[in-house]
């Protein structure tokens, strides 16, 4: 990775690394209760402590902002109301942490303590005191779909199913804590470095909260320790960094503590899935309908992104003819849920995935075999108008039965042990833009230099995932020159092109498809350039290991310098750019909330599960997890398989141990050992397999690898479980409490059902 | 908070500075020595992210004294390459993946470093042990297991340079 080594030397620079001259530290005030009227804010005595240089309180921030137009419920620090146990209500800016945190002890706030709401199935009821008050029944967004006819496809199925899946809120927990810096330069110019996935959305906001133009603003990213999607809306203390140094004037440095991190949240809401299915007795399935009930917490956020992702995506990797979608996002006085990897796809996944293995059972057919049953036929667009071109799912499916040992292990191991099946799916960048508009989503600007050096200016914003790497390769693979010729200028809104950022896994397809554009078009240049000096054509030369080769007998007849010097004319360099947008035909339907779920392509993964029950204690041990993704094309291996091991093992702590345990709106488990962060004693080993189904849009075939694999390992756990012990658990995490529970509960009702054993 | 003078031996360098008696070798090294490879990535050890080396032994720097620290030997991440060699295990990470993010890297190789230095042939499970105080979220750990595993390799082929060390 291009990268790697400032990572393993310490030399990299992340955010809190940063340290200016003059730099001050901010903190925030955080509200003790879940739901409260501001009386007043006396700041007095914060102000006059001497060290400390700006208090910033919601009247002098009165501005709403949210990631969604449909969405501006949030203000830097709470006007009149908190919402959430840490919601923002003032922020300091002192020459020491020490000072900053004596300073909002001296903050006086006078709370009228409201009525609060902490299940959302309760809060839906609320006809007073609601959280928002324009929310009626706290519902922050509600949508029904209904494609084909779900009262028919129940009636042709044979054997219709209902089941409630309740999973449990969990958190991205990045190793990184967030981060940011602000200062503003003499030119009146705000500088923002922060832990963000997303720049330019950052950039807007700051100008639009502090009601500055854009171009008064700059964001840069540096290294970033990790986002998951909890860095990709923007966080409360990016926009109080900089409202306490325009206040301050001087720069200031916030920087959360790990408890501040829980609470800043944006991480998967807990989802209650009713879901009924119909399926005729070959396995084919004729009708899908969800009601889904998703905790959003206190503010919109991507909530309404997240809640139709979870109806669009749950049907959309098998051939259904009927489906039926009921999505309510649900206010609640919570920290505000977000995108976390697998955005809004993951729980309803796990509900269908898990009830198509019980439909299976019933119908006495192999799970793998009621999944090819169902089996997309692509080129095709799904019954909600998801397009499909490349389908790697019946191969990652087969390849997984194959390593796994399916056939010789399913329902024929020893009782306690058993294995299971699933898959997910997910998109490779979303379709359409979150602020909808007809520029490109993504432009890569390159420089050829007349010494042979390329430098790639990419707003694209590497995160760990890889993204630098991969525009470098793209690039070097078109241009024939070694990595190592080319430089990168990335994500840094005032030197960089505009890329809507490291979300929905969007950057590979799209940043990557833009760096190929440009690098196509250096090409060109280049080719016809040395064409013309050497008296030839363009297609009798190719680019190859930094030379220009003559196709005919592979002989080299030119510097890849030179061939950028007579490209360049008299100039040092050259530039020019290439830009990726969706096309029309991936951008979805027309219905309301058909903006959501619709990518240029669909990454498929199937993954095969063997655990271990122990049948005194509930626990579960997993020894092995083979996981197989349709990436397209991976462009770098290992880093596509990184991702892939980084998605399951995530995956795997949402199945079995991650939750979010609240009590009365206060986090009880807001640190990383108490969240239960799976250490390398709890990780088994992943098998991961790239299957390649080259998209025929993808860059050089590519489709995303580092969220699609998350979802499957879910389902197939709780699958393999009841192979392992015939219990099925219908809620997350699959603690040993409840394992323990159904056995019991199933060996009484067995006991029941049997004559008493005789001796 | 009393300032005290004090004077610690950093990847092999002396320094002195003035800190307050309760302030952490993490942000001693962080803030006063501009040595940012140690991360922080909770409060309260239970991450591993500012894992330094005491005598060679792996501990978390967020949770102790800087001033109870003046007779050992500290090494941290920066002191890992020498001559801008890097280190084998420096090199596992960059060529298997090891290092997503980077946040929790400097920290694993510390560990990694202290278990190699006493045990140059772990097994997996030895190596799971050493490290189940270093949490990754990014890799699942299996690439972070493929990079020490590459990293014992290198110092096989190289029994020299290690033992130098």
């Amino acid at each position: 990775m291009v990268d790697s080594r400032e990572k393993v030397t310490g030399a990299g620079v992340y955010a809190d690394d940063i340290r200016l001259p003059g730099m001050l530290v901010g903190k925030t005030l955080h509200s003790p209760h879940a739901h409260a009227r501001i009386r007043s804010i006396d700041a007095s005595r914060a102000r006059a402590l001497p060290g400390v240089y700006a208090v910033a309180t919601g009247a002098d921030t009165p501005v709403k902002y949210g990631i969604l137009p449909i969405g501006h419920d949030e203000t830097i620090f709470a006007v009149d109301r908190v919402r959430y146990i840490g919601d923002n209500v003032a922020g300091v800016a002192a020459e020491s942490e020490a000072l900053a945190e004596e300073a909002l002890k001296l903050i006086r706030v006078d709370y009228e303590v409201l009525p609060a709401y902490f299940d959302p199935e309760k809060a839906m009821l609320a006809e007073s005191n609601l959280i928002h008050d324009e929310r009626p029944h706290n519902i922050e967004k509600e949508y029904h779909h209904h494609f084909g006819d779900v009262e028919r496809g129940f009636a042709e199925g044979d054997l219709i199913r209902e089941d409630r899946f309740d999973c449990a809120e969990v958190t991205h927990a990045a190793l990184e804590p967030h981060s940011t810096v602000a200062r503003f330069e003499p030119d009146g110019t705000l500088m923002v470095w922060s832990s963000t996935q997303v720049p330019t959305y950052l950039q807007k906001t700051l100008a639009a909260t502090l009601g500055m133009p854009e171009e008064r603003v700059r964001v840069i990213k540096p290294l970033v320790g990790g986002g998951f999607g909890g860095k990709s809306e923007v966080i409360p203390l990016e926009l109080a960094a900089a409202v306490l140094a325009e206040r301050a004037r001087r720069p200031v440095k916030i920087t959360y503590t790990r408890e501040e991190v829980f609470y800043a949240h944006r991480g998967r809401p807990r989802t209650i899935v009713d879901l009924k299915t119909g399926v005729r007795r070959d396995g084919c399935l004729t009708a899908v309908e969800a009601r889904i009930v998703q905790d959003g917490g206190a503010y919109c956020g991507y909530g309404p992104v997240t809640l139709l992702y979870s109806g669009q995506l749950l049907n959309a990797m098998y051939d259904i003819p009927n489906v039926k979608f009921d999505g309510f996002r649900v206010l609640t006085n919570k920290p505000a849920c977000g995108a976390m990897r697998g955005h809004g796809t993951v729980n309803a996944r796990f509900a269908f995935e898990a009830q198509l293995d019980r439909i299976a059972a019933v119908l006495g057919l192999d799970p793998a075999e009621i999944r090819r049953r169902n089996f997309l036929k692509p080129p095709c667009t799904t019954i909600n108008g998801l397009r499909v071109l490349s389908y790697g799912y019946p191969e990652c499916l087969e390849r997984v039965v194959e390593q796994s040992g399916w056939r010789e292990k399913r329902g024929k191991l020893p009782y306690g042990r058993g294995i299971g099946l699933a898959g997910s799916h997910y998109v490779s960048g979303a379709a359409n833009p979150i602020i909808r508009s007809m520029m490109p989503h993504t432009t890569v600007r390159l420089r050829l230099n007349t010494s042979g050096e390329v430098t790639i200016f990419t707003g694209a914003a590497e995160i760990g995932q890889g993204s630098d790497t991969m525009q470098v390769q793209i690039v070097a693979a078109e241009l024939g020159i070694a990595m190592d010729r080319i430089s990168l200028v990335a994500a840094d809104t005032a030197r960089t092109p505009v890329d809507l950022g490291s979300y929905s896994s969007r950057v590979t397809f799209m940043a990557g498809n833009a760096a190929l554009a440009a690098a196509r078009e250096a090409k060109t240049r280049l080719l016809d350039a040395s064409a013309r000096a050497l008296g030839s054509t363009p297609h009798e030369l190719r680019m190859e290991d930094g030379k220009v080769i003559r196709v005919h007998d592979s002989l080299g007849l030119m510097e890849f310098s030179e061939a950028v010097r007579l490209a360049a004319g008299r100039e040092e360099y050259f530039e020019l750019s290439g830009s990726y947008s969706p096309p029309a035909e991936a951008q979805g339907g027309k219905y309301k909330g058909a903006g959501v779920g619709p990518s240029p392509a669909y990454s498929y993964s199937a993954q095969a599960v063997e655990v271990a029950v122990d049948t005194e204690t509930g626990e579960v041990r997993v020894d092995r997890i083979v996981a197989a993704h349709d990436c397209g094309k991976a462009l770098n291996p290992l880093a596509v398989e990184g991702q892939v091991e980084g998605s399951v093992w995530m995956g795997l702590g949402q199945a079995l141990q991650e939750e979010m345990l609240w009590e009365k709106g206060r986090l009880m488990n807001p640190g990383l050992l108490e969240y239960r962060s799976a250490s390398t004693l709890e990780s088994p080993p992943i098998e991961p397999i790239l299957v390649e189904s080259n998209d025929p849009e993808g860059p050089f075939g590519a489709k995303e690898a580092g969220e699609g694999s998350l979802a499957a390992v879910i389902p197939a756990v709780a699958n393999a479980i009841y192979d392992a012990v015939g219990v099925w658990i219908t809620s997350l995490p699959i603690t040993p409490e409840k394992i323990l529970k159904a056995i019991q509960e199933k060996q009484k009702s067995e006991t029941r059902n049997q004559k008493p054993p005789t001796a | 908070m009393i300032k005290r003078h004090i004077r610690l031996r950093i990847n092999g360098q002396g320094h002195e500075c003035d800190v307050p008696s309760n302030k952490f070798l993490l942000d001693v090294l962080r803030e006063d020595l501009g040595l940012t490879g140690s991360k922080r990535g909770c409060d309260d050890s239970s991450c591993g992210a500012c894992t330094v080396l005491v005598n060679g032994e792996p501990e978390m720097s967020c949770i102790m004294l800087a001033a109870s620290h003046e007779d050992d030997e500290i090494t941290t991440i920066e002191g890992v390459a020498r001559d801008h060699q890097l280190d084998p295990l420096q090199i596992g990470f960059t060529v298997e993946g090891g290092a997503q993010c980077g946040y929790c890297t400097p920290g694993i190789i510390l560990t990694a470093k202290s278990l190699l230095a006493t045990n140059p042939n772990p097994t997996t499970e030895e190596i799971n042990e050493a490290l189940s105080g270093n949490l990754c979220r990014c890799t699942g750990y299996t690439q972070v297991l493929a990079s020490i595993q590459r990293a014992i390799e290198l110092m096989r082929q190289e029994p020299v340079r290690s033992v130098s060390k």
